[in-house]
């Protein structure tokens, strides 16, 4: 050793791996312009398609003429269901098992559906086509408030389904019934009711909402007559998965299938589907033999394609008087809309709401959940949310608040007395998950102790006797919310998707001179991929991250995965990157150990190659294997340094976080003020910390659009009445509160790194704090629950309805 | 439709081309002159993505028709780099605290940034949150973003850049 050589920290410091705040390889292009989205490919020839959508939310298509529309120059075709039951395309499946119509065969289900796809040279002259195309409407009556759809003369949505007693989750109770799903012991638990000290029954609404990235759906196809064979760039989060879908429902074998996800525009859930829009656009490019572009504009996506949540939640706990939970019942209406598209893994027609127990020892529960059908877009997408986990969480964490108050309990206390304590991990809970590790009392307490909670309920005691003294109009709400998510689709023993199995994987190919390709199954929307996972790798085999080049997207290149969502990507794909890394180890140790000439027992890992034990100085560094393993391998070993993981996770993880929110408002105007907002995170092991506070910073914007007013809402015509950025809630920057984040870290036993996935906590755990400081707000006032979103008006209202302006 | 020739300046370099009346700036730029760096997210001028600075202020390209910037001097984000190819201060500030994520923001931010930094080079918090709030972001909840333009804005004026804490 010389003053040249490096020290171990040095050494480390150089891998930029695991824990380090690398900065990002994909901001190089993304700041320059240079990033490649779907909308900038540019293809010779190719033409330009769009929708005709219906005006009405329920109706008969009498007749459609074209005549006109084909007439406009550059207008080359007007593709109809009739076009496409040609192909036998006019009808779709969903992921969750049902149906969709393409284009609209018969009648139109919802304001917007796709009616006819002009394909013209250009996007205005397919535009000046739509509007030369006539079609003949018969309104017909609308089903829009979800607890109308099942009386007894409500009209009939789909009568494709006529007929139709089951469906792909069991019986049907009425022509507008989708599914009922049940689990929990329903005896158990209403035994615990009969026996409580303390009930509260609460329906609690979680409103039509929808992703809206910034970049909308979005896709261009071409088909090669002569070889046979489709091409698909796409905003997909599931580029694998779109593939066999196209395979399943074309005739086109898969290998003759090409699905490239380039660079996507943020998902949020919304790009995980398939749409009309895809299907149309390979159809277009089949029937004219020239690449098709469909591009969605904001109003067709914010109205089309894929909303989240519209779950209506009646909520019971059962309690004794000293504030312990006995039992738990839950009761959800599930909006659908016109086709069950959710995008669930396959067993799961409500997704993992069977989370709803929340972060509770809850001895008992029972939870049913009733899918309808309604005149309004299909969808059900996770939007930043594993399935339906951000509905389960709002429902407890609501529902926990409403207890606390006629228990004249104070929220965190009742929270604390009710935990999962740390030593029953892995815990089984009453609803048949198995959590896999946790620390709650430590993260609450942090939380509390950092934001001086007992501090600000003595601040709001203070101010609440001013109000009634008529000192201030102003009122001050806590919001607290403990969530626990269930992330990581998950082990095959229960998560598919179309009968896929929901594994993920890696394939690594070390170069000689030390540098390697890494090639995953998930899809980065912006999460970053790109810089993380070639962390991970840099840890686990001592090659510096820079020299690790990460591709996803390419379906002909990446091995098969599932894709990015539900936090999904770091459990799953993550351990497969962890797992490929480790086999790249063995083998290397195998040639260090030849190279050394000792035994592979005798040699072991330090940081950035291997070193004989007892003697430190002599050393092979990871990048000298792999040039050994191009020219001087083991004799009867295979020479090259590669593998491939695929890692069917054994459990899903279980991130946790103890959010407040302190909120002032205003009741003359309703208008509110986010004073602080914290949010403490436990996603286990961490990847790139400043990674992390960017998904938490971007989840809790949005969990505070969401609670705060972003919705999509119809009137009961079924016109969507926020249907672009003007009325549909966009936080800018003066709106967005400033976020403080926090962390503690309980890794996940069973990962192979322990990490547990970040990027929808802030989501899920976010809209219960919005939600509860609100509610806490009004709580002294008299009230019990104030329904979501909650904007001025509805803050203003909430006032006037208590008798505020009396 | 009958088409019109328009000229312009973009990013130091004459350009020209024939379009339509109708044919929106942002598809002038992106189509016919293939700088793809500028994005389209609403078309109804609210989102920001597709922000180019025009004769020195800032301008939603989606709701000006390519004939209107006849004549006029535009940048876009290929145009906002150093003379030597290296990061402009706001591109490596948006790098360095980690101030984009999905990226499709980023050049509307960037561009609409680089002139409020012009307007106000020592611009407060709530000046840079109240100077970018017609680009939307939806990913990275604007913290890092007034970050990275508090960096960017240091570093210009020779400042040192202090990371607020959390």
């Amino acid at each position: 050793m010389n003053d040249m050589t490096p020290t171990r920290e040095q050494r480390e410091a150089k891998l930029e791996g695991m824990g380090c705040k690398r900065k990002r390889v994909e901001d190089i292009r993304f700041t320059q312009g240079k990033g490649n989205y779907v909308d900038d490919l540019k293809l010779p020839g190719m033409l330009h398609g769009d929708f005709v959508r219906s005006p009405h939310a329920h109706a008969r298509v009498k007749k459609i003429d074209d005549t006109e529309a084909l007439k406009v120059p550059g207008v080359l075709a007007v593709i109809t269901a009739e076009t496409l039951k040609t192909v036998n395309l006019a009808w779709m499946p969903t992921l969750a098992g049902d149906v969709q119509m393409v284009l609209a065969d018969g009648k139109v289900l919802f304001q917007n559906q796709e009616v006819a796809f002009v394909v013209a040279t250009d996007r205005y002259a397919a535009d000046d086509g739509i509007n030369k195309v006539i079609v003949e409407y018969e309104p017909l009556p609308v089903v829009i408030d979800p607890f109308k759809a099942m009386d007894a003369d409500a009209p009939v949505l789909r009568e494709d389904l006529a007929g139709k007693t089951s469906g792909a989750h069991g019986p049907r109770k009425h022509h507008n019934h989708v599914f009922e799903w049940t689990v929990g012991d329903k005896d158990l638990t209403d035994a615990a009711f009969r026996k409580a000290d303390v009930t509260i029954k609460e329906m609690l609404s979680y409103h039509r909402t929808h992703p809206s990235p910034l970049e909308t759906c979005q896709c261009v196809c071409s088909f090669d007559k002569i070889k046979g064979e489709l091409s698909i760039w796409g905003t997909f989060q599931a580029p694998h998965v779109i593939r066999t879908v196209v395979a399943l429902i074309s005739k086109i074998p898969e290998h003759k299938i090409h699905v490239i996800s380039p660079d996507i525009g943020g998902g949020f859930g919304n790009k995980v589907g398939a749409y009309p829009g895809y299907i149309c656009a390979a159809v277009a490019s089949i029937v004219t033999g020239k690449p098709v572009k469909w591009v969605e504009d904001r109003i067709e996506n914010l109205t089309a394609t894929s909303f989240a949540r519209d779950y209506h939640m009646t909520t019971e706990i059962a309690a004794t008087r000293e504030g312990r939970v006995t039992g738990l019942r839950v009761h959800v209406l599930a909006d659908h809309g016109a086709f069950d598209a959710c995008a669930d893994p396959s067993k799961w027609p409500a997704g993992f709401f069977n989370i709803v127990t929340g972060s509770y020892d809850f001895p008992t529960a029972h939870l049913s959940v009733d899918g309808i059908y309604t005149n309004k877009a299909p969808g059900g997408v996770a939007y930043r949310c594993s399935f339906r986990v951000t509905e389960a969480a709002y429902c407890i964490e609501r529902a926990m608040d409403i207890l606390a108050q006629k228990l004249g309990m104070d929220p965190a206390e009742l929270r604390l007395k009710n935990f999962i304590r740390a030593e029953q991990f892995p815990y089984h809970s009453a609803l048949g998950w198995e959590y896999d590790s946790g620390d709650y009392h430590t993260a609450m307490r942090k939380m509390m102790e950092t934001v001086d909670y007992a501090g600000l309920r003595k601040e709001q005691a203070l101010l609440r006797a001013a109000f009634k003294r008529g000192e201030t109009r102003e009122i001050m709400g806590l919001g607290v919310s403990f969530f626990t998510e269930i992330v990581g689709a998950g082990p095959s023993k229960n998560c598919d998707i179309l009968g896929i199995a929901m594994f993920d994987s890696c394939e690594i190919r070390m170069h000689p001179t030390g540098a390697g390709i890494a090639r995953v199954g998930s899809k980065s929307q912006g999460q970053g991929h790109e810089t993380t996972w070639a962390q991970i790798i840099a840890t686990e085999i001592g090659i510096p991250a820079d020299d690790i080049m990460v591709e996803e997207g390419n379906t002909d290149t990446a091995p098969y995965g599932l894709g990015t969502y539900g936090s999904r990507s770091t459990p799953v794909a993550g351990a497969a990157i962890a797992m490929a890394a480790r086999k790249i180890r063995a083998k290397a140790q195998m040639i260090a150990a030849y190279k050394l000439e000792v035994h592979e027992d005798d040699i072991e890992w330090d940081i950035d190659g291997f070193r004989v034990k007892g003697l430190p100085e002599k050393t092979m560094s990871m990048k000298d294997i792999c040039w050994a393993a191009y020219n001087s391998v083991p004799p009867g070993m295979e020479p090259g340094l590669e593998a491939v993981s695929y890692y069917d996770p054994p459990n899903m993880t279980y991130p946790f976080g103890a959010y407040i929110c302190v909120m002032n408002i205003d009741v003359d105007t309703g208008v509110y003020k986010v004073r602080r907002f914290y949010a403490l995170d436990d996603c286990g092991t961490r990847i790139n910390p400043m990674i992390i506070e960017g998904q938490v910073h971007g989840g809790l914007t949005e969990a505070f659009a969401i609670a705060m007013g972003q919705e999509i809402r119809y009137d009961d015509e079924g016109n969507v009445v926020t249907g672009s950025f003007m009325d549909f809630f966009m936080p800018t920057a003066v709106e967005t509160p400033h976020w403080e984040t926090d962390f503690t870290v309980t890794p996940s036993p069973h990962h192979p790194i322990g990490a547990k996935g970040v990027g929808e906590s802030p989501n899920v755990g976010g809209v219960p704090a919005f939600s509860n400081a609100v509610n806490d707000a009004f709580s002294f006032l008299g009230s019990t629950h104030i329904q979501m979103p909650h904007d001025y008006w509805r803050n203003w209202k909430a006032a006037k309805d208590l008798g505020v302006f009396a | 439709m009958a088409k019109t020739h328009v000229t312009m300046k973009v990013n130091g370099v004459e350009v020209e081309g024939l379009v339509e009346p109708r044919t929106l700036l942002v598809h002038f730029i992106r189509e016919n002159l293939s700088l793809t760096g500028t994005h389209i997210g609403c078309e109804t001028t609210h989102c920001g993505a597709c922000t180019v600075d025009i004769d020195g202020m800032s301008v939603k390209s989606c709701t000006m028709f390519a004939v209107q910037a006849q004549g006029s001097e535009i940048m876009t984000i290929e145009g906002v780099a150093n003379a030597d190819g290296s990061l402009s201060a706001l591109q490596e500030g948006f790098r360095m605290t980690h101030g984009l994520q999905c990226g499709f923001c980023t050049p509307g931010m960037i561009l609409r940034a680089q002139r409020l930094l012009k307007e106000n080079p020592r611009p407060s918090e709530e000046e840079i949150r109240m100077g970018i709030s017609g680009n939307f972001c939806r990913c990275t909840g604007y913290q890092n973003i007034v970050k990275a333009i508090q960096y960017a804005a240091a570093k210009i004026n020779g400042d040192e850049f202090k990371e607020a804490a959390e």
